[in-house]
Protein backbone atom coordinates (compact mmCIF):
# COMPACT_ATOMS: atom_id res chain seq x y z
CA UNK A 1 0.00 0.00 0.00
CA UNK A 2 2.86 2.33 0.90
CA UNK A 3 4.65 1.68 -2.38
CA UNK A 4 1.30 2.26 -4.11
CA UNK A 5 1.12 5.73 -2.66
CA UNK A 6 4.74 6.38 -3.63
CA UNK A 7 4.02 5.47 -7.26
CA UNK A 8 0.85 7.59 -7.23
CA UNK A 9 2.96 10.58 -6.22
CA UNK A 10 5.54 9.80 -8.91
CA UNK A 11 2.83 9.64 -11.60
CA UNK A 12 1.18 12.79 -10.35
CA UNK A 13 4.41 14.81 -10.20
CA UNK A 14 5.49 13.67 -13.68
CA UNK A 15 2.05 14.58 -15.04
CA UNK A 16 2.07 17.95 -13.30
CA UNK A 17 5.54 18.69 -14.72
CA UNK A 18 4.42 17.87 -18.25
CA UNK A 19 1.36 20.10 -17.92
CA UNK A 20 2.85 23.04 -16.06
CA UNK A 21 6.22 23.49 -17.77
CA UNK A 22 4.70 24.62 -21.11
CA UNK A 23 2.45 27.06 -19.24
CA UNK A 24 5.37 28.44 -17.25
CA UNK A 25 7.48 28.70 -20.41
CA UNK A 26 4.70 30.59 -22.18
CA UNK A 27 4.19 32.98 -19.26
CA UNK A 28 7.94 33.55 -19.02
CA UNK A 29 8.13 34.20 -22.76
CA UNK A 30 5.16 36.58 -22.71
CA UNK A 31 6.94 38.76 -20.10
CA UNK A 32 10.17 39.16 -22.08
CA UNK A 33 9.09 41.78 -24.60
CA UNK A 34 11.12 44.55 -23.04
CA UNK A 35 14.83 43.70 -23.23
CA UNK A 36 16.46 42.69 -19.96
CA UNK A 37 13.47 43.00 -17.60
CA UNK A 38 10.14 41.24 -17.18
CA UNK A 39 7.24 43.47 -18.16
CA UNK A 40 3.61 43.26 -19.18
CA UNK A 41 4.32 45.07 -22.46
CA UNK A 42 3.18 42.16 -24.65
CA UNK A 43 -0.21 42.14 -22.90
CA UNK A 44 -0.55 45.90 -23.30
CA UNK A 45 0.27 45.72 -26.99
CA UNK A 46 -2.16 42.84 -27.55
CA UNK A 47 -5.07 44.30 -25.60
CA UNK A 48 -4.56 47.69 -27.26
CA UNK A 49 -4.55 46.22 -30.77
CA UNK A 50 -7.77 47.21 -32.53
CA UNK A 51 -7.68 44.03 -34.62
CA UNK A 52 -7.57 41.95 -31.46
CA UNK A 53 -10.62 43.78 -30.10
CA UNK A 54 -12.52 43.43 -33.38
CA UNK A 55 -11.80 39.73 -33.90
CA UNK A 56 -12.38 38.87 -30.26
CA UNK A 57 -15.74 40.67 -30.23
CA UNK A 58 -16.68 38.90 -33.46
CA UNK A 59 -15.93 35.51 -31.91
CA UNK A 60 -17.84 36.38 -28.74
CA UNK A 61 -20.92 37.33 -30.77
CA UNK A 62 -20.64 34.18 -32.89
CA UNK A 63 -20.35 32.15 -29.67
CA UNK A 64 -23.50 33.75 -28.24
CA UNK A 65 -25.49 33.00 -31.41
CA UNK A 66 -24.10 29.47 -31.48
CA UNK A 67 -25.30 28.91 -27.94
CA UNK A 68 -28.77 30.30 -28.76
CA UNK A 69 -29.06 28.11 -31.86
CA UNK A 70 -27.81 25.08 -29.93
CA UNK A 71 -30.36 25.62 -27.16
CA UNK A 72 -33.19 26.15 -29.68
CA UNK A 73 -32.41 22.88 -31.42
CA UNK A 74 -31.37 20.69 -28.52
CA UNK A 75 -33.75 21.55 -25.67
CA UNK A 76 -37.06 20.91 -27.49
CA UNK A 77 -35.66 17.77 -29.13
CA UNK A 78 -34.24 16.25 -25.95
CA UNK A 79 -37.47 17.13 -24.11
CA UNK A 80 -39.72 15.65 -26.76
CA UNK A 81 -37.71 12.45 -26.90
CA UNK A 82 -37.92 12.00 -23.14
CA UNK A 83 -41.63 12.75 -23.16
CA UNK A 84 -43.02 11.09 -26.26
CA UNK A 85 -40.50 9.29 -28.40
CA UNK A 86 -38.01 7.31 -26.30
CA UNK A 87 -37.95 4.79 -29.14
CA UNK A 88 -35.95 7.08 -31.43
CA UNK A 89 -33.45 8.04 -28.75
CA UNK A 90 -30.71 5.76 -30.17
CA UNK A 91 -31.02 7.41 -33.60
CA UNK A 92 -30.84 10.93 -32.16
CA UNK A 93 -27.92 10.01 -29.90
CA UNK A 94 -26.10 8.51 -32.87
CA UNK A 95 -26.60 11.70 -34.89
CA UNK A 96 -25.42 13.92 -32.04
CA UNK A 97 -22.23 11.83 -31.84
CA UNK A 98 -21.49 12.14 -35.57
CA UNK A 99 -19.53 15.43 -35.19
CA UNK A 100 -17.01 13.49 -33.10
CA UNK A 101 -16.54 11.08 -36.02
CA UNK A 102 -16.65 13.50 -38.96
CA UNK A 103 -13.75 15.95 -38.65
CA UNK A 104 -14.68 19.65 -38.61
CA UNK A 105 -12.63 20.28 -41.73
CA UNK A 106 -14.73 17.74 -43.66
CA UNK A 107 -18.00 19.30 -42.47
CA UNK A 108 -16.92 22.79 -43.49
CA UNK A 109 -15.60 21.47 -46.83
CA UNK A 110 -19.08 20.08 -47.46
CA UNK A 111 -20.61 23.48 -46.60
CA UNK A 112 -18.32 25.29 -49.02
CA UNK A 113 -19.31 22.94 -51.85
CA UNK A 114 -23.02 22.74 -51.03
CA UNK A 115 -23.79 26.31 -50.03
CA UNK A 116 -21.43 28.25 -52.33
CA UNK A 117 -22.48 31.34 -54.27
CA UNK A 118 -23.82 29.32 -57.21
CA UNK A 119 -25.82 26.79 -55.21
CA UNK A 120 -29.60 26.83 -54.67
CA UNK A 121 -29.00 27.90 -51.04
CA UNK A 122 -26.18 30.46 -51.43
CA UNK A 123 -25.17 31.01 -47.80
CA UNK A 124 -21.69 32.05 -48.87
CA UNK A 125 -22.84 34.72 -51.33
CA UNK A 126 -23.28 37.33 -48.59
CA UNK A 127 -21.41 38.22 -45.42
CA UNK A 128 -24.46 37.67 -43.25
CA UNK A 129 -25.02 34.31 -44.86
CA UNK A 130 -21.42 33.26 -44.26
CA UNK A 131 -21.66 34.39 -40.63
CA UNK A 132 -24.87 32.38 -40.28
CA UNK A 133 -23.14 29.35 -41.78
CA UNK A 134 -20.28 29.76 -39.28
CA UNK A 135 -22.79 29.81 -36.40
CA UNK A 136 -24.48 26.73 -37.84
CA UNK A 137 -21.14 24.96 -38.21
CA UNK A 138 -20.20 25.72 -34.60
CA UNK A 139 -23.61 24.55 -33.42
CA UNK A 140 -22.88 21.25 -35.18
CA UNK A 141 -19.48 20.97 -33.47
CA UNK A 142 -21.07 21.70 -30.09
CA UNK A 143 -23.99 19.31 -30.66
CA UNK A 144 -22.47 16.30 -28.83
CA UNK A 145 -21.68 18.35 -25.73
CA UNK A 146 -24.89 20.37 -25.71
CA UNK A 147 -27.12 17.31 -26.18
CA UNK A 148 -25.41 15.34 -23.43
CA UNK A 149 -25.55 18.28 -21.00
CA UNK A 150 -29.25 18.93 -21.61
CA UNK A 151 -30.18 15.24 -21.57
CA UNK A 152 -28.39 14.80 -18.24
CA UNK A 153 -30.31 17.81 -16.91
CA UNK A 154 -33.64 16.42 -18.09
CA UNK A 155 -32.91 13.11 -16.39
CA UNK A 156 -32.98 14.85 -13.01
CA UNK A 157 -36.48 16.30 -13.40
CA UNK A 158 -39.83 14.61 -13.80
CA UNK A 159 -40.62 15.71 -17.34
CA UNK A 160 -43.99 13.96 -17.57
CA UNK A 161 -45.48 15.32 -14.35
CA UNK A 162 -44.25 18.85 -15.05
CA UNK A 163 -45.74 18.72 -18.55
CA UNK A 164 -49.10 17.39 -17.36
CA UNK A 165 -49.27 19.96 -14.57
CA UNK A 166 -48.56 22.74 -17.05
CA UNK A 167 -51.13 21.40 -19.48
CA UNK A 168 -53.79 21.24 -16.77
CA UNK A 169 -53.05 24.91 -16.09
CA UNK A 170 -53.65 25.59 -19.77
CA UNK A 171 -50.10 26.07 -21.07
CA UNK A 172 -49.23 25.46 -24.73
CA UNK A 173 -46.07 23.70 -25.95
CA UNK A 174 -44.11 26.95 -26.33
CA UNK A 175 -44.93 28.00 -22.78
CA UNK A 176 -44.15 24.55 -21.40
CA UNK A 177 -40.71 24.44 -23.00
CA UNK A 178 -39.69 28.05 -22.38
CA UNK A 179 -41.24 28.61 -18.95
CA UNK A 180 -41.35 25.18 -17.32
CA UNK A 181 -38.72 22.89 -18.83
CA UNK A 182 -35.98 25.42 -19.69
CA UNK A 183 -35.79 27.01 -16.20
CA UNK A 184 -35.58 23.53 -14.69
CA UNK A 185 -32.63 22.49 -16.84
CA UNK A 186 -31.07 25.95 -16.94
CA UNK A 187 -27.96 24.88 -15.07
CA UNK A 188 -27.35 21.99 -17.46
CA UNK A 189 -27.96 24.31 -20.42
CA UNK A 190 -25.48 26.82 -19.01
CA UNK A 191 -22.83 24.10 -18.59
CA UNK A 192 -23.27 23.20 -22.22
CA UNK A 193 -23.20 26.89 -23.10
CA UNK A 194 -19.86 27.56 -21.41
CA UNK A 195 -18.32 24.48 -23.00
CA UNK A 196 -19.60 25.72 -26.37
CA UNK A 197 -18.06 29.12 -25.64
CA UNK A 198 -14.69 27.55 -24.83
CA UNK A 199 -14.77 25.55 -28.08
CA UNK A 200 -15.92 28.42 -30.30
CA UNK A 201 -13.80 31.29 -29.05
CA UNK A 202 -10.47 30.18 -30.50
CA UNK A 203 -11.71 27.87 -33.27
CA UNK A 204 -9.54 28.09 -36.36
CA UNK A 205 -10.52 25.62 -39.09
CA UNK A 206 -14.09 26.65 -39.86
CA UNK A 207 -13.54 30.37 -39.36
CA UNK A 208 -10.49 30.34 -41.59
CA UNK A 209 -12.03 28.30 -44.41
CA UNK A 210 -15.20 30.42 -44.40
CA UNK A 211 -12.99 33.56 -44.42
CA UNK A 212 -14.53 35.01 -41.26
CA UNK A 213 -12.64 37.70 -39.27
CA UNK A 214 -12.62 35.56 -36.11
CA UNK A 215 -10.22 35.29 -33.19
CA UNK A 216 -8.72 31.93 -34.23
CA UNK A 217 -7.39 33.03 -37.64
CA UNK A 218 -6.12 36.29 -36.09
CA UNK A 219 -4.20 34.27 -33.50
CA UNK A 220 -2.80 32.01 -36.20
CA UNK A 221 -1.66 35.00 -38.21
CA UNK A 222 0.02 36.50 -35.15
CA UNK A 223 1.92 33.29 -34.34
CA UNK A 224 3.33 33.31 -37.85
CA UNK A 225 4.48 36.95 -37.70
CA UNK A 226 5.22 38.02 -34.10
CA UNK A 227 7.23 36.70 -31.18
CA UNK A 228 5.92 37.88 -27.80
CA UNK A 229 2.30 38.83 -28.48
CA UNK A 230 1.20 35.25 -29.28
CA UNK A 231 2.58 34.14 -25.91
CA UNK A 232 0.46 36.76 -24.16
CA UNK A 233 -2.57 35.71 -26.24
CA UNK A 234 -2.00 32.03 -25.45
CA UNK A 235 -2.09 32.85 -21.76
CA UNK A 236 -5.25 34.92 -22.27
CA UNK A 237 -6.85 32.02 -24.17
CA UNK A 238 -5.90 29.63 -21.39
CA UNK A 239 -7.43 31.94 -18.77
CA UNK A 240 -10.66 32.18 -20.79
CA UNK A 241 -10.88 28.39 -21.09
CA UNK A 242 -10.16 28.12 -17.36
CA UNK A 243 -12.90 30.66 -16.63
CA UNK A 244 -15.47 28.71 -18.65
CA UNK A 245 -14.58 25.42 -16.95
CA UNK A 246 -14.67 26.94 -13.45
CA UNK A 247 -18.09 28.41 -14.17
CA UNK A 248 -19.32 24.94 -15.22
CA UNK A 249 -17.96 23.49 -11.97
CA UNK A 250 -19.55 26.20 -9.86
CA UNK A 251 -22.87 25.74 -11.67
CA UNK A 252 -22.82 21.98 -11.20
CA UNK A 253 -22.96 22.54 -7.44
CA UNK A 254 -26.38 24.11 -7.88
CA UNK A 255 -27.71 21.35 -10.12
CA UNK A 256 -30.39 19.05 -8.68
CA UNK A 257 -29.06 15.55 -8.12
CA UNK A 258 -32.13 13.36 -8.67
CA UNK A 259 -35.72 13.38 -9.86
CA UNK A 260 -38.81 13.55 -7.65
CA UNK A 261 -37.28 15.16 -4.62
CA UNK A 262 -39.80 15.24 -1.77
CA UNK A 263 -39.65 19.02 -1.17
CA UNK B 1 -31.46 5.64 -17.32
CA UNK B 2 -32.90 2.48 -18.83
CA UNK B 3 -35.31 2.24 -15.90
CA UNK B 4 -36.70 5.66 -16.59
CA UNK B 5 -37.27 5.11 -20.29
CA UNK B 6 -38.85 1.73 -19.64
CA UNK B 7 -41.26 3.21 -17.11
CA UNK B 8 -41.98 6.06 -19.53
CA UNK B 9 -42.86 3.58 -22.19
CA UNK B 10 -45.03 1.67 -19.77
CA UNK B 11 -46.90 4.84 -18.88
CA UNK B 12 -47.17 5.82 -22.50
CA UNK B 13 -48.53 2.36 -23.30
CA UNK B 14 -51.18 2.65 -20.59
CA UNK B 15 -52.17 6.17 -21.51
CA UNK B 16 -52.22 5.54 -25.25
CA UNK B 17 -55.63 6.29 -26.72
CA UNK B 18 -57.41 3.65 -28.79
CA UNK B 19 -56.82 3.10 -32.50
CA UNK B 20 -58.23 6.15 -34.27
CA UNK B 21 -56.82 8.78 -31.94
CA UNK B 22 -53.40 7.22 -32.13
CA UNK B 23 -53.45 7.28 -35.93
CA UNK B 24 -54.22 10.98 -35.77
CA UNK B 25 -51.49 11.73 -33.25
CA UNK B 26 -48.67 9.91 -34.93
CA UNK B 27 -47.66 12.62 -37.43
CA UNK B 28 -47.87 15.47 -34.91
CA UNK B 29 -45.60 13.50 -32.65
CA UNK B 30 -42.90 13.61 -35.31
CA UNK B 31 -43.32 17.38 -35.64
CA UNK B 32 -41.56 17.81 -32.29
CA UNK B 33 -38.29 16.38 -33.60
CA UNK B 34 -38.54 17.81 -37.12
CA UNK B 35 -36.32 20.88 -36.50
CA UNK B 36 -33.56 18.66 -35.17
CA UNK B 37 -33.71 16.25 -38.10
CA UNK B 38 -33.90 19.06 -40.66
CA UNK B 39 -30.84 20.67 -39.07
CA UNK B 40 -28.93 17.41 -38.89
CA UNK B 41 -29.73 16.44 -42.49
CA UNK B 42 -28.98 19.86 -43.94
CA UNK B 43 -25.83 20.72 -42.05
CA UNK B 44 -24.31 17.42 -41.04
CA UNK B 45 -25.48 14.52 -43.15
CA UNK B 46 -26.03 16.03 -46.61
CA UNK B 47 -22.71 17.96 -46.73
CA UNK B 48 -20.89 14.77 -45.75
CA UNK B 49 -22.80 12.64 -48.27
CA UNK B 50 -22.16 15.27 -50.93
CA UNK B 51 -18.40 14.88 -50.45
CA UNK B 52 -18.64 11.09 -50.29
CA UNK B 53 -20.55 10.95 -53.58
CA UNK B 54 -18.22 13.54 -55.12
CA UNK B 55 -15.31 11.25 -54.32
CA UNK B 56 -16.76 8.77 -56.85
CA UNK B 57 -17.41 11.28 -59.63
CA UNK B 58 -15.24 12.98 -62.19
CA UNK B 59 -15.53 16.61 -63.33
CA UNK B 60 -18.35 15.68 -65.72
CA UNK B 61 -20.32 14.04 -62.91
CA UNK B 62 -19.79 10.49 -64.17
CA UNK B 63 -19.17 7.61 -61.81
CA UNK B 64 -15.48 6.71 -61.42
CA UNK B 65 -12.98 5.11 -59.09
CA UNK B 66 -10.19 7.30 -60.47
CA UNK B 67 -10.18 9.64 -57.43
CA UNK B 68 -9.93 6.76 -55.00
CA UNK B 69 -7.13 5.26 -57.05
CA UNK B 70 -5.39 8.66 -57.10
CA UNK B 71 -5.43 8.60 -53.28
CA UNK B 72 -2.74 5.94 -53.48
CA UNK B 73 -0.19 8.29 -55.00
CA UNK B 74 2.98 8.57 -52.96
CA UNK B 75 2.52 11.96 -51.29
CA UNK B 76 -1.12 11.36 -50.29
CA UNK B 77 -0.34 7.92 -48.86
CA UNK B 78 2.56 9.51 -46.97
CA UNK B 79 0.21 12.17 -45.57
CA UNK B 80 -2.29 9.53 -44.39
CA UNK B 81 0.48 7.42 -42.96
CA UNK B 82 1.99 10.22 -40.86
CA UNK B 83 -1.49 11.30 -39.71
CA UNK B 84 -2.32 7.77 -38.63
CA UNK B 85 1.04 7.42 -36.88
CA UNK B 86 0.66 10.72 -34.99
CA UNK B 87 -2.95 9.97 -34.03
CA UNK B 88 -2.16 6.43 -32.95
CA UNK B 89 0.95 7.39 -30.96
CA UNK B 90 -0.69 10.37 -29.27
CA UNK B 91 -3.89 8.44 -28.45
CA UNK B 92 -1.99 5.46 -27.02
CA UNK B 93 0.46 7.59 -25.01
CA UNK B 94 -2.39 9.85 -23.92
CA UNK B 95 -4.56 6.88 -22.97
CA UNK B 96 -1.97 5.07 -20.87
CA UNK B 97 -0.63 8.23 -19.22
CA UNK B 98 -4.20 9.41 -18.59
CA UNK B 99 -5.13 6.03 -17.12
CA UNK B 100 -2.07 6.10 -14.85
CA UNK B 101 -2.93 9.60 -13.63
CA UNK B 102 -6.58 8.68 -13.15
CA UNK B 103 -5.68 5.59 -11.10
CA UNK B 104 -3.15 7.62 -9.12
CA UNK B 105 -5.66 10.31 -8.15
CA UNK B 106 -8.60 7.94 -7.50
CA UNK B 107 -6.87 4.92 -5.97
CA UNK B 108 -3.42 6.19 -5.01
CA UNK B 109 -4.30 7.61 -1.59
CA UNK B 110 -3.36 11.14 -2.62
CA UNK B 111 -4.93 14.10 -0.76
CA UNK B 112 -8.42 15.01 -1.91
CA UNK B 113 -7.53 18.46 -3.25
CA UNK B 114 -5.23 16.83 -5.78
CA UNK B 115 -8.10 14.81 -7.17
CA UNK B 116 -10.47 17.75 -7.59
CA UNK B 117 -7.67 20.01 -8.81
CA UNK B 118 -6.58 17.48 -11.42
CA UNK B 119 -10.16 17.01 -12.64
CA UNK B 120 -10.71 20.76 -13.05
CA UNK B 121 -7.38 21.16 -14.77
CA UNK B 122 -8.16 18.24 -17.09
CA UNK B 123 -11.42 19.91 -18.10
CA UNK B 124 -9.47 23.01 -19.03
CA UNK B 125 -6.51 21.32 -20.73
CA UNK B 126 -8.68 18.97 -22.81
CA UNK B 127 -10.22 22.08 -24.37
CA UNK B 128 -6.93 23.91 -24.65
CA UNK B 129 -6.00 23.01 -28.20
CA UNK B 130 -5.27 24.81 -31.40
CA UNK B 131 -3.07 27.84 -31.87
CA UNK B 132 -2.43 28.70 -28.17
CA UNK B 133 -1.32 25.14 -27.45
CA UNK B 134 1.03 25.14 -30.42
CA UNK B 135 2.56 28.37 -29.20
CA UNK B 136 2.98 27.04 -25.66
CA UNK B 137 5.09 24.21 -27.07
CA UNK B 138 7.08 26.55 -29.29
CA UNK B 139 7.90 28.54 -26.13
CA UNK B 140 8.86 25.30 -24.35
CA UNK B 141 10.57 23.01 -26.85
CA UNK B 142 11.17 25.30 -29.83
CA UNK B 143 14.71 26.24 -30.78
CA UNK B 144 14.59 29.13 -28.28
CA UNK B 145 12.13 27.46 -25.91
CA UNK B 146 12.57 27.50 -22.15
CA UNK B 147 13.37 23.80 -21.77
CA UNK B 148 15.63 23.75 -24.83
CA UNK B 149 17.64 26.71 -23.54
CA UNK B 150 17.75 25.47 -19.93
CA UNK B 151 18.94 22.00 -20.97
CA UNK B 152 21.60 23.59 -23.13
CA UNK B 153 22.94 26.06 -20.56
CA UNK B 154 22.59 23.93 -17.40
CA UNK B 155 23.48 20.45 -18.63
CA UNK B 156 25.05 21.36 -21.94
CA UNK B 157 22.63 19.07 -23.78
CA UNK B 158 21.35 20.50 -27.05
CA UNK B 159 18.24 18.49 -27.94
CA UNK B 160 18.23 19.89 -31.46
CA UNK B 161 21.79 18.71 -32.01
CA UNK B 162 20.63 15.24 -30.93
CA UNK B 163 17.96 14.96 -33.56
CA UNK B 164 14.92 16.40 -31.80
CA UNK B 165 12.72 18.73 -33.80
CA UNK B 166 9.40 20.18 -32.67
CA UNK B 167 8.26 20.25 -36.30
CA UNK B 168 8.38 16.49 -36.64
CA UNK B 169 6.43 13.36 -35.83
CA UNK B 170 7.54 13.29 -32.20
CA UNK B 171 7.17 17.02 -31.73
CA UNK B 172 3.58 16.89 -32.95
CA UNK B 173 2.86 13.79 -30.87
CA UNK B 174 4.20 15.39 -27.67
CA UNK B 175 2.04 18.44 -28.34
CA UNK B 176 -1.12 16.43 -29.07
CA UNK B 177 -0.63 14.44 -25.87
CA UNK B 178 -1.28 17.70 -24.00
CA UNK B 179 -5.00 17.52 -24.83
CA UNK B 180 -5.19 13.72 -25.12
CA UNK B 181 -4.17 12.90 -21.52
CA UNK B 182 -6.72 15.24 -19.89
CA UNK B 183 -9.51 13.94 -22.14
CA UNK B 184 -8.67 10.41 -21.02
CA UNK B 185 -8.65 11.50 -17.36
CA UNK B 186 -12.03 13.23 -17.68
CA UNK B 187 -13.67 10.18 -19.26
CA UNK B 188 -11.99 7.35 -17.34
CA UNK B 189 -12.21 8.71 -13.76
CA UNK B 190 -15.97 8.01 -13.51
CA UNK B 191 -15.34 4.47 -14.76
CA UNK B 192 -12.66 3.90 -12.10
CA UNK B 193 -15.01 5.38 -9.50
CA UNK B 194 -17.49 2.73 -10.61
CA UNK B 195 -15.21 -0.09 -9.41
CA UNK B 196 -16.84 -1.21 -6.21
CA UNK B 197 -14.70 -1.65 -3.11
CA UNK B 198 -16.59 -4.91 -2.47
CA UNK B 199 -15.08 -6.48 -5.58
CA UNK B 200 -11.60 -5.98 -4.21
CA UNK B 201 -12.66 -7.39 -0.86
CA UNK B 202 -14.40 -10.35 -2.48
CA UNK B 203 -11.31 -11.07 -4.56
CA UNK B 204 -9.11 -10.86 -1.46
CA UNK B 205 -11.46 -13.19 0.45
CA UNK B 206 -11.16 -15.74 -2.33
CA UNK B 207 -7.39 -15.54 -1.96
CA UNK B 208 -6.57 -13.45 -5.03
CA UNK B 209 -3.31 -11.56 -5.10
CA UNK B 210 -3.29 -7.88 -6.00
CA UNK B 211 -2.04 -8.81 -9.48
CA UNK B 212 -4.85 -11.31 -9.97
CA UNK B 213 -7.42 -8.78 -8.80
CA UNK B 214 -6.16 -6.33 -11.42
CA UNK B 215 -5.88 -8.89 -14.18
CA UNK B 216 -9.21 -10.62 -13.61
CA UNK B 217 -11.43 -7.85 -12.23
CA UNK B 218 -10.19 -4.31 -12.84
CA UNK B 219 -8.88 -4.63 -16.39
CA UNK B 220 -11.91 -6.52 -17.77
CA UNK B 221 -14.29 -3.98 -16.20
CA UNK B 222 -12.36 -0.93 -17.42
CA UNK B 223 -11.52 -2.43 -20.81
CA UNK B 224 -14.59 -1.26 -22.79
CA UNK B 225 -14.46 2.35 -21.60
CA UNK B 226 -10.69 2.42 -22.00
CA UNK B 227 -10.86 1.14 -25.56
CA UNK B 228 -13.72 3.47 -26.40
CA UNK B 229 -11.75 6.44 -25.16
CA UNK B 230 -8.64 5.41 -27.11
CA UNK B 231 -10.73 5.47 -30.27
CA UNK B 232 -12.25 8.82 -29.35
CA UNK B 233 -8.73 10.17 -28.79
CA UNK B 234 -7.64 8.76 -32.14
CA UNK B 235 -10.46 10.51 -33.99
CA UNK B 236 -9.79 13.64 -31.97
CA UNK B 237 -6.16 13.76 -33.10
CA UNK B 238 -6.88 12.63 -36.65
CA UNK B 239 -9.20 15.54 -37.40
CA UNK B 240 -7.18 18.16 -35.53
CA UNK B 241 -5.65 20.79 -37.76
CA UNK B 242 -5.19 24.11 -35.96
CA UNK B 243 -2.47 22.86 -33.60
CA UNK B 244 -0.47 21.22 -36.37
CA UNK B 245 -0.93 24.14 -38.74
CA UNK B 246 0.22 26.70 -36.17
CA UNK B 247 3.12 24.50 -35.14
CA UNK B 248 4.51 23.38 -38.44
CA UNK B 249 2.90 25.60 -41.09
CA UNK B 250 2.80 23.20 -44.00
CA UNK B 251 6.19 21.62 -43.36
CA UNK B 252 4.67 18.47 -41.87
CA UNK B 253 2.36 16.94 -44.45
CA UNK B 254 -0.52 15.47 -42.44
CA UNK B 255 -3.92 14.77 -44.02
CA UNK B 256 -5.95 17.65 -42.48
CA UNK B 257 -3.27 20.14 -43.57
CA UNK B 258 -3.21 18.64 -47.07
CA UNK B 259 -7.00 18.92 -47.23
CA UNK B 260 -6.84 22.46 -45.86
CA UNK B 261 -4.39 23.47 -48.59
CA UNK B 262 -6.56 21.72 -51.18
CA UNK B 263 -9.72 23.60 -50.07
CA UNK B 264 -7.83 26.89 -50.02
CA UNK B 265 -6.07 26.65 -53.35
CA UNK B 266 -6.69 23.34 -55.12
CA UNK B 267 -3.02 22.37 -54.72
CA UNK B 268 -3.74 18.94 -56.15
CA UNK B 269 -5.31 20.45 -59.31
CA UNK B 270 -8.29 18.13 -59.07
CA UNK B 271 -11.34 19.20 -57.05
CA UNK B 272 -12.67 15.67 -56.80
CA UNK B 273 -9.41 14.40 -55.37
CA UNK B 274 -10.14 16.74 -52.44
CA UNK B 275 -13.48 14.95 -51.98
CA UNK B 276 -11.65 11.65 -52.04
CA UNK B 277 -9.28 12.83 -49.29
CA UNK B 278 -12.26 13.87 -47.14
CA UNK B 279 -13.88 10.52 -47.92
CA UNK B 280 -10.71 8.75 -46.79
CA UNK B 281 -10.73 10.67 -43.49
CA UNK B 282 -14.33 9.67 -42.81
CA UNK B 283 -13.55 6.04 -43.69
CA UNK B 284 -10.69 5.97 -41.19
CA UNK B 285 -12.58 7.57 -38.28
CA UNK B 286 -15.64 5.51 -39.21
CA UNK B 287 -13.61 2.26 -39.21
CA UNK B 288 -12.18 3.20 -35.83
CA UNK B 289 -15.72 3.51 -34.48
CA UNK B 290 -16.84 0.22 -36.01
CA UNK B 291 -13.88 -1.47 -34.28
CA UNK B 292 -14.94 0.19 -31.06
CA UNK B 293 -18.52 -1.08 -31.33
CA UNK B 294 -17.31 -4.55 -32.27
CA UNK B 295 -14.89 -4.70 -29.34
CA UNK B 296 -17.47 -3.35 -26.96
CA UNK B 297 -20.17 -5.85 -27.86
CA UNK B 298 -17.60 -8.64 -27.51
CA UNK B 299 -16.39 -7.49 -24.12
CA UNK B 300 -19.91 -6.80 -22.89
CA UNK B 301 -21.04 -10.27 -23.86
CA UNK B 302 -18.04 -11.61 -22.04
CA UNK B 303 -18.81 -9.48 -18.97
CA UNK B 304 -22.21 -11.11 -18.60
Amino acid sequence: MKSGRFWAWVVFVLGAAYFFIPLIATIEFSLRMRRGVYSLDAYKVVLGDSQFQATFMFSVIVAVFTILLGVLIVVPTAYWIRLRMPQIRPIVEFITLLPLVIPAIVIVFGYIRMYGSNSPLPFLATNTGANALLVIGYATLALPYMYRAVDTGLRTIDVRTLTEAAQILGAGWGTIISRVILPNVLIAVLSGAFLTFAIVIGEFTMASLLNRPAFGPYLQNLVANRAYEPAALSIIAFVITWGCMSLIQILSRFAPKSANRPN
Amino acid sequence: MTDLSVSNQAIAGKAAPPGEARAMRLPTQWLGVTPFFVFAVMFLILPTLYLMLGAFQNEAGEFTFANIVALFSANIVAAYWISIKVSLASSLIGAFAGLAIAIAIVRGGLPNWIRSGTLTFSGVASNFAGVPLAFAFIATLGRLGLVTVLLNTLVGFNIYAHGFNLLSFWGLTITYVYFQIPLMVVIIVPAIDGLKREWGEAAATLGATQAQYWRMVVIPVLWPSFLGTVILLFANAFGAIATAYALTGSSLNIVPILLYAQIRGDVLHNAHLGYAIAFGMIVITGLANIFYIWFRTRSERWLK
